[in-house]
């Protein structure tokens, strides 16, 4: 799991892989349809594709003819479980950085009293 | 309301994992002067007031916050003893530049720059800039967060176990 979350941050750090992704919310599409708004060939496309393909953005059906491209929801949702543990963790650091500031306000001195708590 | 540098306000932690370089961006508004942010983050018995989980203790162990001084802290809870050190390079009212690392993984060296922006009402904005040295460390210390906080769910655990709410 871990690693896979290091090649969906890899993934995404290209532009261009960005687009494609946020196209793919819209709904599948072809590598054809994909290739059309930018001034690339298919196969440099193809190539972007098999890097989200590899960090498990992106599937390629095997049965269909035009073989659409498919947006893995799932592993955006896991990414984004990884950054709120990581929000939530900092905005309780400064909830407790909240409480220290309006102590500071009270004392208004330079002497705060040290803590002796355990 | 309307005389504040910007229409945005961070009363939460707001972050976002840079998608173009290794970074993580933390903002967060508080009430108090840019003064204050500053000495909580550079006195050190300040700091460890409010650096580490409630539940567990930072002790300061070097702190020399001057440009080109250095830092060490232990965070810890019973048996478990973690310890984090950096140098600061820049140590100034409104910008601190440090290195941060986890000695668990010493080689996960994040170059942190703080800056304090008085936002003119009683109020100001603190903005964490952590820099890593490639994709995959970056995501380590994201994923750090994630690790505490299954540990901590473990010990709740525990504590429900002994007190017999489980």
């Amino acid at each position: 799991m871990a690693d896979q979350l290091s090649r969906v941050f890899a993934a995404l750090a290209d532009p261009t892989r960005r687009d494609m992704v946020a196209r793919l919310t819209d709904g599948d599409a072809t590598v054809g349809e994909l290739a059309e708004p930018y001034a690339v060939s298919v196969q440099a496309v193809s190539k972007h594709l098999k890097v989200l393909e590899e960090a498990g953005l992106v599937t390629r059906s095997r049965e269909a003819q035009r073989r659409p491209v498919h947006l893995e929801a799932e592993v955006f949702d896991l990414m984004t479980k990884w950054i709120e543990r990581y929000r939530q963790r900092a905005e309780e650091r400064y909830q407790r950085l909240d409480a220290l500031l309006a102590e500071l306000d009270e004392e208004h001195t330079d002497t705060p009293m040290k803590g002796t708590a355990s | 309301m309307s005389t504040t540098s910007t229409d945005t306000r961070y009363d939460q932690a707001a972050i976002e994992a840079d998608p173009a370089i290794p970074a993580i961006h933390i903002w967060r508004d508080f009430a108090g002067t840019p003064d204050q942010l500053f000495r909580a983050h550079t006195d050190p018995d300040l700091y460890a007031r409010w650096i580490g989980p409630a539940d567990r203790t930072a002790v300061i162990d070097r702190w020399d916050a001057t440009d080109g001084g250095a830092f060490r802290f232990l965070d810890s809870r019973d048996e478990d003893q973690q310890a984090f050190r950096g140098c600061f390079h820049t140590v100034r009212p409104d910008r601190i530049v440090q290195t941060f690392t986890w000695e668990g993984m010493p080689d996960d060296v994040a170059l942190e720059t703080l800056t304090f922006e008085d936002l003119g009402d009683g109020h100001t904005r603190l903005h964490a800039l952590s820099l890593c040295d490639s994709f995959e460390s970056r995501d380590a210390w994201l994923r750090s967060g994630m690790e505490i906080g299954v540990n901590d769910g473990y010990a709740q655990i525990d504590r429900m176990l002994a007190d017999g709410s489980l």
